[in-house]
């Protein structure tokens, strides 16, 4: 099951990324970009938590800028 | 094939290494440390997070030029990377202590509660950054824009002030209830959160009509935004060196003051040490140039110089972009707000950590009510550097000088001191004078130092300070 979740993470991964590089081509409108970013992060968010992140890093309560 | 027991055994040290929380008074063992690729995988998701969606706009509205940027930032990236390496990394492996347990060794407990608490007072603020910058998103679908007014302490729009509130209080609860939830929605956010910000840059550039090699290496969209702001606000210059030493001293707090001891402690090799290079030039080089460009395309399309992360991030994305400031902004203050609680707890140790943490929301959540302290980010981690910087100073003379010539390292430790009054003067005195010349204006700097640059001298004159003393203060009989 992970690997399937796996690639569908990386697939919404794609969703998020390319439509904007393909924009940046001419070759899809700015809407297009908007709305496939928001389908990448709902599959992202909506399968990533099953194979990544559940451990705690050594990091976890350190302060970030 | 292994036993029951040596899984649980193994399961045990697993959970130890799970969270810094562990070996907070003892060295770490061998068995609980950890390979570089960790590290590596740590710091991808460190520094893409709700401060990069503030300073990149800061940069552009301060007048940096896109060369400067590029290359500043590049230099003051590697100068970052290479103080976490030689200067954090080494001690950390030597000693495998937190930054507290090791002041506490050399500084006395007191001592570590007050800097704790300064500590603490400074991520208040940082918090409130992150408070507004989350708020600026959700009021978006209500139509509610950020607005900075001219005075520090003066408060956005009343519909404004109301959503910092909401989102001051929900913070602060879930801080309340700990890091660990937050800690792993930042961890599956991380990967995304940079997309995203590199989508943000990319659309921004099409915005701009900056998509052809000619445009991009002429820069026109970016000096017409820089001209566009001037015009507007007045001439301003960031320089080349301003950018330089601002990108490699915004976490000056975490390299030159040691704050990264805690991390690194657990590193079985000091090549972990340039881990941190992955989170900067993602971070402080990708993220801040893509949320520059959200500036830049914004003023192209609507001649709009506010730096609001929730409008620029919308302009580029849409929801997905408001989503991700939420998030960037929610986890970056998590951990802070939690924090700066535990720092509060430790001056009131009767008092229960839910209440200190809840303490801490409030003041970041009053601070969040502020827009201008949020737009004033640049100088607050230069300030934040030379508060805390100097204490890494004091551990580097201790680690490498006391021996050498004749002192006790760790004198706290061994002589059973509560303050350690030679610390506490190295620590005072150049951060005394540091934040007059950053807050006052003087004969020699007109217009008030630039905060990131008080870093460095303070960093060298605490420890050259607490040397001197030491020599002067402990007993020829240690000696």
């Amino acid at each position: 099951m992970k690997p399937i979740l796996k690639l569908i993470s990386m697939i919404a991964m794609a969703f998020v990324i390319v439509p904007s590089v393909v924009y940046f081509g001419g070759m899809i409108s700015h809407d297009a970009v908007k709305w496939t970013a928001l389908a990448g992060t709902v599959a992202w968010f909506a399968t990533t938590p099953f194979w990544m992140g559940r451990e705690i890093e050594v990091d976890a309560d350190a302060v970030e800028i | 094939m292994r036993n029951e027991n040596q899984v649980e055994a193994d399961n045990q040290v697993e959970a130890e290494t799970a969270t810094s929380g562990e070996f907070e008074r003892e060295s770490v063992p061998e068995s609980a440390r950890l390979g570089a690729g960790k590290f590596w995988g740590m710091y991808a998701g460190e520094h893409a997070a709700g401060t990069e969606f503030m300073i990149g706009p800061l940069f552009l509205a301060a007048g940096a030029s896109l060369q400067d940027l590029l290359l500043g930032l590049l230099i003051g990236n590697l100068l970052a990377v290479l103080t976490w390496r030689f200067l954090v990394t080494p001690i950390a492996i030597a000693k495998r202590m937190t930054l507290y347990y090791q002041l506490e060794r050399i500084a006395g407990d007191r001592l570590v509660k007050l800097y704790n608490v300064v500590n603490g007072v400074l991520f208040c603020f940082l918090a409130g950054a992150m408070v507004t910058v989350s708020a600026s998103a959700v009021g978006i679908p209500f139509g509610t824009m950020f607005e900075v007014p001219e005075e520090t302490f003066a408060l956005g729009s009343t519909d404004f002030t109301l959503i910092v509130i909401g989102v001051g209080v929900v913070m602060s609860i879930i801080a309340a209830a700990g890091y660990q939830v937050v800690a792993q929605v930042a961890n599956i956010a991380a990967p995304w959160m940079i997309a995203i910000f590199a989508a943000c840059g990319i659309v921004s550039l099409v915005q701009m009509d900056a998509n052809s090699i000619a445009a991009l290496s002429e820069g026109k969209f970016w000096q017409d935004a820089i001209d566009f702001v001037q015009e507007k606000d007045g001439v301003q210059r960031f320089g080349f060196w301003q950018i330089v030493v601002f990108a490699w001293l915004c976490n000056g707090a975490m390299h030159f003051g040691m704050a990264d001891l805690s991390i690194f402690r657990f590193a079985r090799s000091a090549n972990s040490g340039w881990a941190p290079a992955i989170g900067m030039f993602l971070g402080h080089y990708m993220a801040w140039i893509a949320a520059g460009l959200l500036l830049a395309a914004q003023i192209k399309l609507s001649q709009d110089t506010t730096a609001n992360p929730g409008a620029l991030a919308w302009g580029a994305l849409g929801w997905t972009g408001i989503i991700c400031v939420i998030i960037a902004g929610w986890t970056t203050a998590n951990p802070t707000i939690y924090r700066a609680g535990l720092a509060f707890q430790g001056v009131f140790p009767k008092s229960p950590r839910v209440a200190m943490t809840l303490v801490a929301g409030t003041v970041a959540t009053i601070a969040g009510s502020f827009p201008n302290l949020s737009n004033q980010l640049l100088g607050f981690v230069g300030t934040y550097g030379t508060v805390l910087g100097p204490m890494g100073a004091i551990i580097f003379v201790d680690h490498y000088l006391m021996k050498r010539f004749g002192m006790r390292e760790e004198n706290a430790f061994h002589s059973g001191q509560s303050i350690n009054i030679a610390v506490l003067l190295a620590w005072a005195i150049p951060v005394a004078i540091g934040l007059y010349l950053i807050f006052v204006p003087t004969s020699l700097f007109p217009d008030k130092l630039f905060a990131a640059y008080a870093v460095v001298p303070c960093w060298v004159a605490s420890g050259a300070i607490y040397f001197v003393l030491s020599k002067m203060m402990q007993p020829r009989a240690i000696a």
